[in-house]
């Protein structure tokens, strides 16, 4: 057994973080650890990290006693994390970082070769020889900072990998190199530990499971022997029956049309559709594919070079975010931490900033209003916090999300546009959101939702467009996708055809 | 309406101002004791509380601004040269003959156009609103020596009249009573008439509640506790910019922009008019400290106010405003420029030399900071 965890507790105050884990992670095999948000997965990291010390429980790894007070005794017992946001420095190379506190140095001065050999030898490990070494890690994809953060983890000696949610900024060819780099790990005799929402992926990577809910773990062993629908159960403690929400819509007149629509760069390029009242349409295709820039672009947060979008008949200014607000837009970021929301600032202000003045008289805003407006909101979108006055950066990232979708009801968009609105979250976060796309839809309203979960695609849309390489190359309904044809189109491997929606 | 969410957070997420006020009161209680063990005297005298007042006026005007511009997520490193050159342009304006309001008008523009100078830069080219103002820094210290000649601007106003009637401590009714607690801040013999520039309605308000000296008449005289009239002006704009910070859709709308650039753009926000908003607004506060500088020392000199900058950045930041914008609180700063010189006027009674001073205030800026790190670090994940 390489890593074994027995009744880990964890209290912040009165709240109670961890109530007794129990974990095993054997040499050479990976686990998939899953969970809701706030089910108490971070918490258990950082005890594991070294970044918080457990109130009671203990843990051991390689049969001796392992109690790391900081992460940097975690990391030189062989304990090495790869965070959802990358850590590298990005002004420095890839060599600079893969070496970083690890220099090979003779007084004081870094010698060149045996870094350049070093750094080698960890690109070897992760299969990956050929990633550009000499250039800032700013410059090179997600994914390839991804394998160098791994391979950074492996030259460290690491006897244990932990990887939280490391597909969520991944492309899908990217997810399968990932894979790969993680099988030949498991290979060498490492232990990993895989967390992640996607029970499909957990599937492929892992071979035992453990599940945590409410701080506790509620169940593990071998993914073969359980169904999606039981590891759901354990997750939340009841059964989800329906994920996707269904419910008969009358779609009805045009809502947006763009027209030509045609971004700085050239993508997106001359994109076309329609979307009517009460229809939500899909935007599927690639990490890069210009998805995301179609809705930025149609928002007024990028520049368009041309062509024009229309919202109930009237053509919209472009470029000016007010505007398309003022018009009835709504966006939904896909960067939630970093575009999406005020994270120091309290729920309240994040859920009114787009719409403060129907809360204000004479340019002053009403506390009392605001406040209630917000509690309104939480309610209707199950949000757990304790007070609308609370940062929302104190908050799980399910919730966080809630938040700024919730932002978009209290604007009372007429047209939102969601850029991943479900990446990262958990499962109950998810139903939420997918219950009110569709109140929204059902009220006469309409969804522009952007997705690289093609089972969501194709759960909760009516209209599904593909994106490749900045153009829109198929608009069809639902009912005549699935997901080997998305991806097929999404990779370009469809010969483009008539637009015809 | 929903009765969910109304749990409590801890005490001090509730009431950030607890922090830097908690700085203020030990700090003064610690020079009591010390003032007392040290020479027998008592250190809280309504004299040091009223220089104290005094002294703090000119950064506490300037906090008013800087404040914003903080939350705003800028800095603002030519405040200091700005309170020279406005107070350069004031004084001019008075050795010329004109009337007060015209040199505090002029100081409060001159303010507002630098800070549309700044803002503008920073919002139109994107620049990084150190560099700018690091720029604009040394151009207006330049400005203001060639306005000024590069000599003291001296106009020959008596102590009480016009600006410098701003920051004179109005003594009581009666001549006789008068104390000698306010030496050194006014007048030592004589109970100070009002300034001139006491608008009327002010004027007619006084003479309904108090009395008219005996002998003097039309002059009117302010009881003891009645502070500088410029304290009074720094209270009301205080008190002003607090409820616009806080309940103004414009105040919520800058702690958006400096809480995340992105997320104001996102949210509609006119995240580039409104950075130039800012840096005017915190222009015509830096006028006005200009114009409170020039009466405490009856002079326009160019080369005042060195280094006034950082002071003020010091008590924003005291007073528990993050340099990564979005937090940030006008309270607070007011706290923190009392504390800063209520240090400064302990350690003169302790008749410590300057140095200490300066090393002292030091320890407490990074010791207020570090502080309130590890106060709301409980309080994440």
């Amino acid at each position: 057994m390489r890593l074994r965890l027995r009744g880990i507790e964890k209290s912040f105050g009165a709240t109670r973080a961890l109530s007794g884990v129990d974990l095993e992670a054997r040499a050479g095999e990976v686990l998939a650890l899953i969970g809701e948000n706030g089910a108490g997965k971070s918490t258990l990291m950082k005890v594991i990290s070294g970044a918080h010390m457990p109130d009671s429980g203990t843990m051991e790894l390689d049969g001796q006693p392992f109690a790391p007070r900081e992460p940097r005794q975690s990391s030189d017992a062989g304990v090495a994390m790869i965070y959802q946001e990358l850590t590298l420095a990005p002004h420095l190379t890839a060599e600079e970082n893969l070496v970083l506190g690890r220099e090979p140095s003779r007084l004081g001065f870094i010698n060149r070769t045996t870094r350049r050999e070093q750094a080698r030898k960890a690109l070897e490990m992760v299969n990956h020889p050929n990633l550009p070494l000499d250039i800032p890690v700013r410059a090179l994809s997600v994914a390839q900072q991804q394998i160098v953060e791994i391979a950074r983890a492996c030259a460290s000696g690491a006897r244990v990998v932990i990887l939280d949610e490391p597909t969520s900024s991944l492309g899908r060819h990217d997810v399968e190199t990932l894979f790969r780099i993680i099988a030949r790990l498991a290979e060498r005799g490492v232990a990993l530990i895989y967390i992640s929402h996607f029970l499909e992926e957990c599937r492929t990577v892992a071979k035992n499971f453990l599940v945590l809910r409410d701080g506790k773990s509620v169940g593990g062993g071998e993914l073969s022997k359980i169904d999606d629908a039981g590891i759901i159960r354990l997750m939340v403690g009841r059964e989800v029956t329906e994920l996707y929400p269904q419910a008969e819509r009358k779609l009805g007149e045009p809502l947006i049309e763009l027209n030509g629509l045609t971004g700085k760069c050239g993508r997106p390029h001359n994109i076309s559709f329609k979307v009517r009242r009460g229809e939500i349409f899909g935007l599927a295709g690639l990490i890069g594919s210009g998805r995301t820039e179609i809705l930025r672009t149609t928002f007024g947060l990028d520049r368009s070079t041309a062509g024009s979008v229309i919202v109930e008949g009237k053509p919209l200014a472009l470029g000016a975010p007010g505007h398309s607000l003022a018009a009835g837009l709504g966006l939904l970021s896909e960067n939630r931490k970093e575009e999406g929301l005020l994270l120091n600032r309290d729920l309240a202000d994040n859920l009114t900033l787009s719409r403060l003045d129907v809360l204000a008289r004479g340019g002053f805003v009403s506390r009392t209003k605001q406040l209630a407006a917000a509690r309104n909101l939480m309610e209707r979108l199950d949000v757990r916090a304790k007070t609308p006055t609370q940062a929302v950066g104190t908050l799980s990232g399910g919730n966080q999300q809630k938040i700024a979708f919730g932002r978009l009801l209290h604007q009372q968009a007429d047209v939102l546009l969601l850029d991943e609105p479900t990446r990262g979250i958990d499962v109950g976060a998810k139903a939420v959101l997918y219950r009110q796309m569709l109140d929204v839809a059902q009220a006469g309203r309409a969804v522009v939702m952007v997705s690289s979960y093609l089972p969501e695609l194709l759960g909760m849309c009516d209209t599904i467009g593909v994106m490749c390489r900045g153009e829109l190359v198929a608009v069809r309904p639902r009912a005549e996708w699935d997901e080997h044809s998305l991806l097929t189109a999404a990779l370009g491997r469809e010969t483009p055809e008539e637009v015809n929606h | 309406m929903s009765d969910k969410f109304n749990q409590r957070l801890p005490w001090a997420k509730r009431y950030p101002l607890l922090g830097p006020l908690f700085g203020l009161g030990f700090v003064l209680v610690l020079f009591q004791v010390m003032v007392h063990f040290h020479s027998g005297m008592s250190f809280m005298t309504p004299n040091t509380v009223g220089f104290i007042l005094t002294q703090t006026v000119v950064v506490a005007t300037g906090t008013l601004g800087m404040t914003m511009i903080i939350v705003s997520g800028g800095i603002d490193l030519s405040a200091g040269s700005m309170v020279a050159l406005t107070g350069v342009v004031a004084g001019v304006i008075l050795r010329a003959g004109y009337s007060s309001w015209l040199a505090v008008l002029a100081a409060i523009l001159v303010g507002a156009f630098s800070g549309l100078i700044n803002g503008g830069i920073i919002a139109r080219f994107n620049m990084l609103p150190f560099i700018v103002t690091l720029g604009t820094m040394s151009t207006a210290r330049g400005l203001a020596k060639w306005v000024a000649n590069n000599q003291s601007v001296n106009y020959n106003f008596g102590i009480t009249e016009g600006l410098n009637g701003l920051m004179n401590t109005p003594s009581v009714l009666h001549a006789a009573s008068a104390p000698q607690w306010w030496v050194g801040l006014g007048p030592n013999d004589l109970p100070n008439p009002i300034p001139t520039m006491t608008p009327d309605w002010l004027y007619n308000l006084c003479t309904h509640f108090m009395s008219v000296a005996p002998g003097h008449p039309g002059e009117l005289y302010l009881p003891i506790w009645m502070p500088p009239i410029a304290v009074l002006i720094l209270l009301v704009l205080t008190v002003g910019m607090s409820i616009v910070m806080n309940r103004s859709v414009f105040g919520r709308h800058i702690f958006a922009l400096g809480s995340n650039e992105d997320t104001a753009r996102l949210c509609g926000l006119r995240t580039k008019t409104l950075k130039v908003l800012v840096y005017v607004l915190a222009g015509m506060f830096i006028g006005l400290a200009g114009v409170f500088d020039v009466g405490r020392l009856r002079q326009g000199d160019p080369t005042v106010a060195l280094g006034l900058e950082l002071d003020i950045i010091a008590a924003v930041v005291i007073g528990g405003a993050s340099l990564n914008g979005g937090v940030g609180s006008i309270w607070g700063a007011i706290i923190g420029a009392l504390l800063m010189t209520s240090l400064r006027s302990g350690t003169v009674q302790m008749g410590w030399p300057s140095y200490i001073q300066e090393i002292i205030i030091g320890i407490v800026i990074v010791l207020a900071v570090g502080v309130d790190k590890i106060r709301s670090r409980g309080l994440k994940g």
